[in-house]
């Protein structure tokens, strides 16, 4: 009781010391902790969450990794860095006024005689980079110049997956966080207030989720050219109903509990007994889903990409990787590629996914 | 039997150790006890003194490897249980020990018939199947006087009370007529009417199967009531040890003293007849629809209140009593406008019957609950601090962080907690810590009028004593109003001015806490007070099974 009294003396120390209470509370909550623990037991989820989060990480640098611009050029005293600085190609002594293509013999003949050094990331193609040196004719198989080959495009297979990867990750991340929203929000209206709400809310999803969403999303594909954006926005249409019947589950029982009782009686709001009492108590369930939720956002992805609907021609995709290993039954570390990549990916998803399942099993506890 | 002194049950420095994440709980250190054919020993302690433990031990049913007994043994009939092969413990489960729960409703599945759970038991250990099987349920469901037992054969277990539920429990334990039976809190979760019944069945088919029982509770009533020996546990010792009669009128240890002098006591305060009324209200209804067909039409009502006046006065204690389904919780849901119901309901004056749920919430800070369970009715993701300072983010918006802080801290030190202890987590508390946290919560908002609903029954007998006095401490020292709902009459008395007491939704009996102690007119109300305060049965059809 004094030390309450001496903190509010004290004004702004106070503030510090109990933002730093509060902070050290958020960490040390026991419940989480043993969370933590009981995650890092499955030491195969713990290391294909290490595995994966290390392999998103890296790819998020694709651009330093594979790319078909130096990282930096030495020219008459000057440092270059084409990978951030789009340089015309006159800056190097060239005709053109448009930006250096360095993979010209030209362009590195120019800057090489003025004595300026290149270095190359350590795949000097990107993803849309065409080998016009191949030996052989498309899809030319692996070698010390393309590891993995090339597609039938002459196009560095390795590149390709590297941002293919990539972009099928940040996809299934932003879809899997929207569809979560939506699903959370949807499922605890439902729940929290029952009634008919719940029993019209039932029956409208029933309908959309009958709704074959392939076909549906091949005739929107065929319609509007789809763009990233538009095709998050397309499967985002389905996606989100996953989680309203977890949810959903969760928050009948909740708001029956006895502390949202106590909640009502204190006089809060619904919204803030929804989000202060009942969410948490959902987003276990949520949280457990969430990688399979990704999984899906992923796989949903490569089937459209697959099938042709996917993203505009052109982008790394590990759907249209799989298409080319069909269509060149002759050229096997395409499919190959495509399906350890893929199953890879999964994989590790599935394990983490297994991990967080433990870990908010309540009945682990006495271990 | 070989040899007249031969123990049906020796437990020889029993311990118990828990290890979670490396660290080591001792549950229960070096207790010993016996127990003789046909005897019943009674072990007593509050919440967490070792004794359920202690009674899984003999069992061998505790969490094994999480558990482990670093020292002592078990003999049951000069055999050694403790690690004994999974053989010979099938043989002693269910067959020579038997046990039951607390909660019937979870320790039945819900999904199976009262024949065949019962019927279950008989063709594990007996082979019995079929008609022959039937016929032994039928037979032990009559012993435990489950009424119309043939036609409740194919009844699941939501469709009994809880009574019954507790008898199909014992009938299943009984199944191989065991020659002991552990009853683990057998009739903590029942009313005191229904608690009473069980007690003396068990008393009645222990003394005539001459079946030994190791009661488990944490009420001295009950003990005195059924017990020949008493061992008294606390913090997983065994303090003192005797015969029921000798350590109750001769108490060694302070330990049971202690308990012996913790049942809820002290009288209601004498507060002014003519002080203001806080809440009233006259004739109020609550129905609840029975709704049929395909338009769902309403054929009928469930009248969970039908009719109740009342009035509550500044610092008066009004009590409703009654059994479990009587309505006393809904009478005070509805008065708090939580449940929609009819008739007037007038507050400090004002009727508020009709006003929506913006214009209540203006009103919340002035009327409180108080909830029954301290489990159920605490957050557990949020800290202590959180949980007091809620009421305030709503209605003391001008206060800021340190103010509300303060507030806290103030409503923490008022219900006896130490205030250091806000940023901590409800599972840190004991039960008693976390009904003062329930309490304080309610507090915070300086209220004028506080429904208590069996804010004592979850809790350990010398808990409930400490949680009646701060209740009369806070009653005198802010002149509250409080409606105090119980099935237990000796807390009633303790707290209560007036008493209304109700069954079925209408009231039987209301006057004054005097009038209805001393001289009750009606045998529902006698019925009552005899299963309180002697653990007696009513003749049949006075209260429900």
């Amino acid at each position: 009781m004094n030390a309450i009294l001496d903190k509010t003396a004290q004004g702004k120390i106070n503030w510090e010391a109990t933002w730093i209470g509060r902070f050290n509370k958020a960490r040390t909550s026991p419940i989480n902790q043993r969370r933590w623990r009981n995650f890092k037991a499955n030491s195969r989820g713990y290391w294909a969450l290490w595995f994966f989060g290390v392999l998103f990480f890296v790819s998020l640098f694709a651009e330093f990794i594979a790319n078909d611009k130096p990282l930096l050029v030495t020219f008459e005293g000057g440092i270059y860095m084409p990978v951030f600085v789009a340089y015309p190609e006159t800056d190097f002594g060239g005709d053109f006024a448009t930006e250096a293509d360095y993979r010209d013999p030209f362009v590195q003949e120019l800057i090489e005689d003025a004595g300026g050094t290149i270095i190359w990331p350590l795949i000097p193609y990107s993803y849309d980079t065409i080998n016009l040196d191949l030996p052989v004719p498309a899809p030319a198989p692996p070698s010390a110049e393309n590891w993995l080959g090339t597609d039938d495009q002459g196009r560095d297979v390795v590149a390709r997956v590297i941002y293919g990867f990539r972009i099928s990750v940040l996809f299934g991340l932003i879809l899997t966080v929207f569809a979560s929203i939506i699903g959370v929000a949807v499922g605890a209206v439902q729940g929290y207030f029952g009634g008919w709400i719940d029993l019209i809310g039932q029956r409208l999803i029933e309908i959309w989720s009958s709704v074959p969403s392939l076909y549906l999303i091949i005739i929107i594909a065929a319609v509007i050219e789809p763009t990233f954006w538009i095709l998050l926005g397309i499967l985002l249409l389905f996606q989100w109903v996953a989680l309203v019947g977890v949810v959903r589950a969760e928050f009948l029982r909740g708001r029956n509990l006895e502390y949202v009782r106590a909640a009502r009686a204190l006089g809060l709001r619904n919204v803030a007994i929804i989000f202060k009492h009942v969410l948490p108590n959902a987003m276990v369930a949520t949280l457990t889903f969430l990688p399979f939720i990704l999984n899906s956002s992923i796989t949903a992805l490569t089937a459209l990409d697959f099938l042709g609907f996917g993203l505009p021609p052109g982008s790394p995709s590990l759907g249209e990787l799989l298409a080319q290993g069909k269509n060149n039954l002759q050229a096997p570390w395409l499919g190959f590629t495509g399906f350890i990549v893929i199953a890879t990916m999964l994989s590790l998803l599935v394990f983490v996914g297994e991990a967080v399942r433990d870990a908010f099993d309540p009945r682990k506890t006495l271990q | 039997m070989s040899g007249g002194d031969q123990k049906l049950v020796e437990v020889k420095d029993l311990s118990v150790v828990f290890t979670q994440d490396g660290n080591e709980t001792r549950a229960v250190d070096k207790i010993s006890f016996d127990l003789a054919e046909g005897e019943t020993l009674a072990l007593v302690g509050e919440s967490g003194s070792g004794k359920s433990v202690s009674a899984l031990s003999l069992m061998q049913l505790l969490p094994y490897p999480a558990a482990s007994h670093p020292s002592g043994s078990i003999k049951y009939r000069g055999e050694e249980v403790v690690g004994a092969d999974e053989r010979t413990l099938m043989g002693i489960r269910g067959n020579e020990i038997s046990m039951i729960f607390q909660e019937p409703m979870t320790s039945l599945n819900p999904l199976h018939t009262i024949e065949r759970q019962v019927g279950e038991v008989l063709a594990v250990h007996r082979g019995l199947r079929a008609e022959a099987a039937r016929k032994r349920v039928l037979e032990l469901l009559n012993k435990v006087g489950l009424q119309n037992a043939e036609s409740r054969l194919g009844a699941y277990p939501h469709e009994l009370s809880g009574g019954q539920r507790q008898r199909v429990m014992i009938a299943m334990a009984l199944a191989n007529e065991p020659r002991l039976l552990i009853a683990d809190e057998p009739t903590t979760a029942l009313d005191v009417t229904v608690q009473a019944q069980i007690l003396k069945l068990l008393k009645s088919l222990s003394r005539e199967m001459g079946m030994a029982m190791l009661l488990i509770t944490h009420d001295l009533g009950i003990v005195r009531k059924m017990a020949d020996r008493v061992c008294v546990m606390n913090h997983g010792h065994i303090v003192e040890e005797g015969e029921t009669a000798g350590l109750f009128d001769n108490p060694q240890h302070e330990y049971t003293r202690h308990l012996l002098g913790s049942e809820p006591k002290g009288k209601p305060l004498t507060a002014r007849d003519d002080a203001p009324e806080i809440m009233s209200t006259d004739n109020l209804k609550v129905w609840f629809p029975i709704k049929k067909g395909v338009l769902k039409r309403t054929v009928d009502h469930v009248k969970a209140v039908d009719g109740i006046s009342l009035t509550v006065r500044r610092g008066h204690t009004v009590g409703v009593v009654g059994e479990s389904g009587s309505g006393k919780t809904t009478l005070g849901l509805g008065l708090l406008r939580l449940i929609d119901s009819d008739g007037p309901i007038v507050f400090m004056g004002q009727h508020i019957e009709d006003d929506n749920w913006s214009e209540l919430r203006s009103r919340r800070a002035d009327m409180q609950i108080v909830f029954q369970d301290p489990f159920g009715s605490l957050s557990p993701r949020l800290s202590v601090a959180q949980i007091v300072e809620e009421g305030l983010l709503v209605h003391g918006t001008d206060l800021n962080y340190d103010a509300r802080r303060q507030r806290v801290a103030e409503a923490l030190v008022e219900v006896g907690l130490d205030p250091e202890t806000m940023d901590r987590y409800p599972h840190e508390f004991s039960g008693g810590q976390r009904q003062r946290i329930a309490i304080a919560r309610a507090m915070a908002l300086k209220p004028d009028f506080v429904v208590l609903d069996e804010p004592t029954s979850a809790l350990d007998m010398s808990v409930q004593a400490q949680i009646v006095d701060l209740l009369r401490d806070l009653q005198q020292k802010h002149d509250l109003a409080y409606l105090f709902i119980s099935h237990d009459l000796k807390v009633v008395r303790a707290l209560a001015d007036e008493v209304i007491v109700m069954r079925n939704g209408k009231v039987v009996e209301q006057g004054s806490s005097d009038q209805i102690f001393d001289d009750p007119q009606t045998d529902y109300t006698k019925a009552l007070m005899a299963a309180a305060f002697d653990l007696e049965t009513a003749p049949e059809g006075v209260v429900s099974s």
